[in-house]
């Protein structure tokens, strides 16, 4: 049981990470990122590609991939997604997933829908011995690095002047604006974190998933209906409502294995009937 | 100018009449029948895209339940498939009953999210309950049958389903142009006033979220009749995707350019497959892309623009681009 409860938050450390990502490049830009699942692929396939052709082990690649990502991300919004941005939000929502579409059958057509195989970095290959069960060492350290960047995160948000700002912008961009804080100036540099996260996510993936070009398309729709369960605005609720999704789909698969992956849903149901903004959201936000 | 006027409508709706009629002689019929479900879809899609300012991101549930309903009601009942595609779309339209109540609270993004989200526990649903649904395999050997009349040609098929498109179209048209349709274009451009008014606005968004259901599941019956399968891929989230891609592409607000887009998306993608191309999202997801950076009033939007210019230049300026409603 409790290492069922381990598996969750393992799971959820992945929800988390992107969970994250969505809620501050929608609270920043008012963009719902449907490409975040294919930028989550791209970091898995990043990490493959150093290795394969580059020689670059994990270690490289896992401050590597994300960087690189992160100024594609920049660029990205620098052409396209500032343009659409005035219009109405949906523009942006069918932007991304026609990009979703493109990057997920150009790594299709490169490496075809068989998998890649990933091994994992050999000073992580053990297992650990956390007093009741042992468990496998990488899964450990998945969920140490995704607290520790969500901490993170959370730390530049709440204490730092940098994330004072991103805040103020993100919750109220007319009135920051309005106190001569200049909000365009955050919106690139945020965009490109978001997407850098999620690349950071998918290397981590790398090593204990699949590598296919298919893997961000289903991850995706869960990672928005845990975005709806947290409340969409909200960067700690995504986080929160990361790994408890993770939990409960974990448990959920141990008791009833015929509903593990329709359980995130009916979660996602059962907190819009009680809460229509999610379980942090604010109901003016609708 | 009058004269032209006049002309307008019926010379256009003779047209597209014709063209409908004339499909299976000039493209392979079973790709014309493809064009002419999808393009049900696409006018049921902007129903609430276009006329309610929803965008749902998750009508895959509807054509892809209505899939499986029609094709169990015909593998099991041995009824006529007229039956079994009519008794698909009520389903379809059961279906959307608690999924449209829960998300027609939300508005803008949030409802494409919720929509999206809903659609895929369908699909968890479907891929589990093996038993029903032929979980990866799908249903198979579906009949197509009509009292003893075998319509396994493709092409007497097309024109014994073509009936049932037409009235869907024809109802996809009446709602828009009735009080109620006037109601729902009211709520999308200004949903307090709607309110203000005295209209209960959840309720009449549920409402055409149920006819629109109905309608996707319409075509998603006869589509399955037609293939003689169901399989997972209409229940599949990319599903809902690619019928707001044929909308955008044809025009949204436009309920006929759906069908532009249909025809276009369905005959590159018959086109791609058989020059062996198979990952049609990179062809398909850069047009969408294109359209939606510079041309986004579609295909059919702008054309009617341009007829409208030509045809009567006392005619104000073109509508703008209908305003979805999605205030975050």
């Amino acid at each position: 049981m409790l290492q069922q409860a381990f598996n969750g938050l393992v799971g959820g450390a992945f929800y988390a990470l992107l969970a994250l990502g969505l809620a501050v490049i929608f609270g920043m830009l008012g963009v719902v990122n449907f490409a975040h699942g294919a930028f989550y692929m791209l970091g898995a396939f990043g990490a493959f590609i150093a290795l394969d052709s580059l020689g670059l082990n994990f270690w490289l690649a896992l401050p590597l991939v994300p960087v690189v990502l992160g100024v594609l991300g920049v660029v990205l919004e620098r052409l396209f997604i500032r343009r659409l941005a005035p219009l109405d939000p949906l523009y942006n929502f069918l932007f991304t997933f026609g990009l979703a579409l493109i990057l997920q059958d150009l790594v299709k057509r490169q490496y075809g829908v068989q998998s890649q195989p990933y091994p994992r970095p050999s000073a992580l290959d053990g297992s650990i011995n956390l007093g009741l069960f042992t468990y496998p060492a990488y899964q450990v350290f998945v969920l140490a690095v995704s607290v520790l960047v969500c901490g993170a995160v959370w730390v530049v948000l709440t204490r730092t002047r940098v994330g004072m700002i991103v805040r103020a912008a993100t919750e109220k961009p007319e009135l920051s604006r309005a106190l001569g804080i200049d909000v365009g100036r955050w919106v690139t540099p945020v965009f490109g974190f978001g997407i850098a996260l999620a690349g950071f996510a998918g290397v981590l993936a790398a090593p204990m998933r699949a590598v296919n070009p298919l893997m961000g398309s289903d991850l995706i729709i869960t990672v928005f209906a845990v975005v709806v369960i947290g409340g969409l605005g909200s960067v700690f609720g995504s986080v929160a409502a990361g790994f408890a999704v993770g939990l409960v789909s974990a448990l959920g698969n141990y008791y009833v294995p015929s509903l593990s992956q329709t359980l995130v849903f009916i979660l996602m149901a059962a907190v819009l009937l009680w809460r229509p903004a999610g379980l942090f959201g604010r109901e003016e936000a609708l | 100018m009058i004269l032209s006027k006049l002309a307008g409508r019926p010379v256009l709706l003779a047209a597209g009449l014709l063209a409908a009629l004339a499909l299976p002689w000039f493209i392979y019929p079973p790709v014309a029948l493809d064009i002419a479900c999808w393009a049900l879809f696409a006018a049921a899609v902007d129903l609430l895209l276009g006329f309610t300012g929803l965008l749902s991101f998750g009508h895959a549930a509807f054509w892809g339940g209505s899939a499986y309903a029609t094709g169990l009601i015909a593998l099991h009942s041995g009824l006529p498939f007229p039956v079994a595609v009519l008794g698909g779309a009520a389903f379809a339209g059961v279906l959307a009953v608690p999924i449209g109540f829960l998300s027609v609270r939300l508005r803008g993004i949030y409802f494409a999210m919720v929509t999206l989200a809903f659609a895929q526990m369908v699909y968890f649903v479907s891929n589990q309950w093996r038993d029903a649904t032929g979980g990866e395999n799908g249903l198979q050997g579906i009949p197509r049958e009509f009292f003893g009349v075998d319509l396994s040609d493709p092409f007497f098929f097309y024109y014994a389903a073509l009936p049932f498109i037409l009235v869907g179209m024809f109802v996809a048209w009446r709602i828009v142009r009735s009080p109620f349709g006037r109601v729902l274009v009211s709520i999308r451009d200004n949903p307090n006033r709607a309110r203000a008014l005295g209209y209960s606005i959840d309720r009449y968004k549920l409402l055409a979220f149920v006819l629109s259901a109905v309608l996707s599941g319409l075509a998603g019956g006869l589509f399955t009749i037609g293939h003689g399968f169901a399989s997972l891929q209409g229940v599949y989230w990319t599903t809902s995707g690619q019928a707001v891609m044929m909308v955008v592409l044809g025009g949204i607000g436009t309920l006929w350019g759906g069908a532009i887009g249909a025809a276009l998306v369905v005959e590159l993608n018959d086109y791609l497959a058989t020059a062996g191309f198979e990952e049609t999202g990179i062809i398909t997801g850069s047009i969408f892309i294109l359209v939606v950076l510079l041309f986004r009033r579609g295909v059919w939007g702008t054309a009617r623009d341009l007829i409208a210019a030509r045809t009567n230049r006392e005619r104000p300026a073109p509508e703008p681009v209908p305003k979805v409603d999605a205030s975050v």
